[in-house]
């Protein structure tokens, strides 16, 4: 009988918030997917070491002092020639190829990240406010929405990028380079987070809590950000992920054409932007091992963002 | 029907107007465009005179129409760094850019549409595991990276094909094309290759889905129950349903492989007009820089045009769904 009455408290007992999370769809889901496994793990794994490089790394590739330029164009330690101190090679100024890759992943991983929270905000509020309000408001967002959805995201950051050149000038340096590039990415990804806030606040402003708080005199933009914004903001996380892989490829690709990050502060695609002149030389390691990274880093991404949207949309099951 | 023609010409008209109002902006107030055209030796007199020629002292409104007017007429300046006329510049390159995307659009659809067949149809061979997995790398990898992992594997490492330039063109009244010399057709290949490869991943599960989709239809156990081969099935009644969606996707996409051609064109160093604007961009020059966006966005805004009308003429349910929200 004791063994029964455990069992029916155990039963009675709520489970704790980290037994629920264990037990949940999302994590039974996640479990049952190597490839989702995988792809996690080579995500965790990028990210880790891009957070630890002045850790990991063997080399300060910023550091100009601990650059020889007699130690360039070294091939990685199994070729011939290679040289223990630098494992995947160096580059053209001496710089070690698996420490800039570190530093690399870095860059394209924190403007990846800071232009998707940007875009998202951008559209999560325009998003709302078109919802809410109707009207010429909702029309002239959703127009400048469409408009834009019609152009591929490459070519705005691209616009954005060069308008930023003829204002800044001789005054673009680094750090302005990167927000630049945040704000270049970001303004060209907004659309998708806007349609879609959009579209759930038009279901959400006609339910009764929000009437009921409009009742009690709560101002609109109270009513926006406390009451319905948690209410639309659930496929936002979707969005994101699969938006940070085509962040992280925009970055690289404006990198790679030159209108990125500068090579004294190379991201993945200035990397390979650097390496390409090389290829022809025999000199591969260069441009190919940030290639693999960048490869790895958003495909991973990419399958990660994939589980996600089937496992939060048990529609698609 | 008539009805929907003009509505939707009219949205592409306040669509390109909308771009035009940008373009005239950058070239208008992003650096001052007297500046870019004079040297650092004129004096104050001829540069208030410049100004005035050149109508800096209008109204703005009157700027704009005045910008309109010239780019409705091709008139888009001169560049401040050829500082020749920019049509010219881009009239050169267009057709090297027309050609390969041309020829990527023809890979994509030559590979893609069998590759989606075959996965559809036989859905758990090994092959079609094969070709879902390159689809997903395919989707998954920058253009830039695909070109030099191809760079990398054919001309350096195989010895195989050029890496840069058009290989030998011939020249047919303005248009210089490439497609008749062996030199310039083997040049083309890694370019439309690189260019076409998310197009064909891209067409590849479209036609797949459709595929499967139709593949479950009634009519298709009809002609199944009527004796036909596989082969008439699977091609003459399944594949023929699949097109139309297709062709529309293939139809935007074709907008899409002109802009995006302009990374490809920087790998390869194809002499066409993304890579002209490239260099406008990186050296600031705001003529070239309007007038490829203008001619872009007149790309896309038809293209859309044409797709929709045809789509609206092929599926009739469409002409009712597009009544004004």
């Amino acid at each position: 009988m004791a063994v029964q009455d455990n069992e029916t408290a155990a039963l009675l007992v709520r489970p704790s918030r980290l037994r629920a999370f264990f037990d949940s769809d999302i994590l039974y889901s996640f479990r049952r997917s190597r490839v989702t496994i995988a792809a996690a793990i080579v995500t965790f794994t990028i990210v880790l070491a891009a957070l630890l490089a002045p850790v990991i790394a063997t080399q300060d590739p910023y550091d100009l002092r601990q650059l020889s330029i007699i130690d360039s164009h070294i091939p990685p330690v199994w070729q011939e020639g290679g040289d223990a101190r630098y494992l995947l090679g160096s580059d053209d100024q001496g710089r070690d190829v698996f420490s800039t890759i570190l530093y690399g992943s870095r860059q394209s991983i924190s403007i990846g990240v800071m232009s998707t929270l940007f875009a998202a905000m951008l559209g999560i509020v325009l998003g709302l406010i078109a919802g809410y309000f109707g009207g010429s408001v909702d029309a002239f967002i959703m127009r400048a929405a469409d408009i834009q959805s019609t152009f591929p995201a490459i070519l705005i950051a691209m616009l954005v990028d060069g308008t930023s050149r003829a204002l800044f000038g001789n005054q673009r340096n680094d750090s302005v380079v990167f927000w630049v590039m945040v704000l270049s990415i970001g303004l060209s990804f907004w659309v998708q987070y806007a349609r879609t806030v959009r579209g759930s606040t038009l279901v959400e402003k006609s339910k009764d809590y929000v009437l009921a708080a409009r009742l009690i005199g709560i101002p609109p933009a109270l009513i926006l950000f406390r009451h319905v914004l948690p209410n639309v903001i659930g496929p936002m996380l979707v969005i994101a992920t699969i938006n940070l892989a085509l962040a992280v490829i925009t970055e690289a690709t404006l990198s790679f054409l030159g209108l990125g990050l500068p090579s004294t502060q190379p991201s993945l695609g200035t990397l390979i932007q650097i390496g390409q002149k090389y290829l022809f030389a025999g000199e591969w390691w260069i441009a190919i091992f940030p290639g693999i990274t960048l490869a790895a880093l958003v495909l991973s991404v990419n399958l990660l963002g994939d589980w996600l949207r089937d496992a939060l949309n048990p529609r698609l099951r | 029907m008539l009805a929907f023609i003009i509505r939707r010409m009219l949205q592409a008209i306040v669509v390109t107007l909308t771009v035009s109002l940008i373009a005239f902006t950058l070239f208008r107030f992003v650096g001052d465009p007297v500046n870019q055209m004079v040297g650092i030796e004129t004096s104050a007199e001829e540069r208030a005179q410049l100004r005035q020629d050149l109508g800096l002292n209008d109204a703005v409104p009157i700027q704009f129409t005045r910008f309109v007017g010239n780019a409705v007429r091709l008139n888009f300046g001169n560049s401040y760094q050829f500082k020749t006329p920019v049509i010219d510049l881009i009239a050169d390159r267009f057709p090297a850019t027309m050609e390969l995307a041309l020829a990527s659009a023809l890979f994509a659809l030559l590979v893609g549409i069998p590759m989606g067949v075959y996965t559809a149809i036989n859905r758990n061979s090994l092959l079609s595991n094969v070709f879902l997995t390159v689809s997903l790398v395919g989707i998954s990898l920058p253009t830039f990276l695909i070109g030099i992992l191809l760079i990398f594997l054919f001309p350096v490492t195989l010895h195989m094909l050029p890496s840069f330039g058009r290989g030998e063109v011939l020249r047919i009244g303005f248009w210089s094309t490439g497609f008749l010399t062996a030199s310039g057709l083997k040049a083309l290949v890694l370019p439309a290759i690189t260019l076409g490869l998310f197009q064909m991943t891209l067409i590849m599960r479209l036609v797949r889905g459709e595929m499967m989709e139709v593949l479950r239809a009634d009519y298709i156990k009809f002609a199944r129950a009527r004796g036909l081969s596989h082969r008439a099935v699977n091609f003459g009644h399944a594949l023929k349903n699949t097109l139309v969606p297709v062709m529309t996707i293939t139809g935007l996409q074709l907008g899409s492989i002109i802009a995006f051609a302009l990374i490809t064109e920087s790998v390869f160093q194809w002499p066409g007009m993304g890579l002209l604007f490239l260099k406008a961009v990186q050296n600031v020059d705001i003529p070239i820089m309007s007038a490829y966006l203008l001619l872009v966005a007149t790309i896309f805004v038809t293209i859309n045009l044409i797709v929709d009308m045809l789509y609206a003429v092929v599926d009739p349910r469409i002409r009712i769904d597009a009544r004004p929200a």
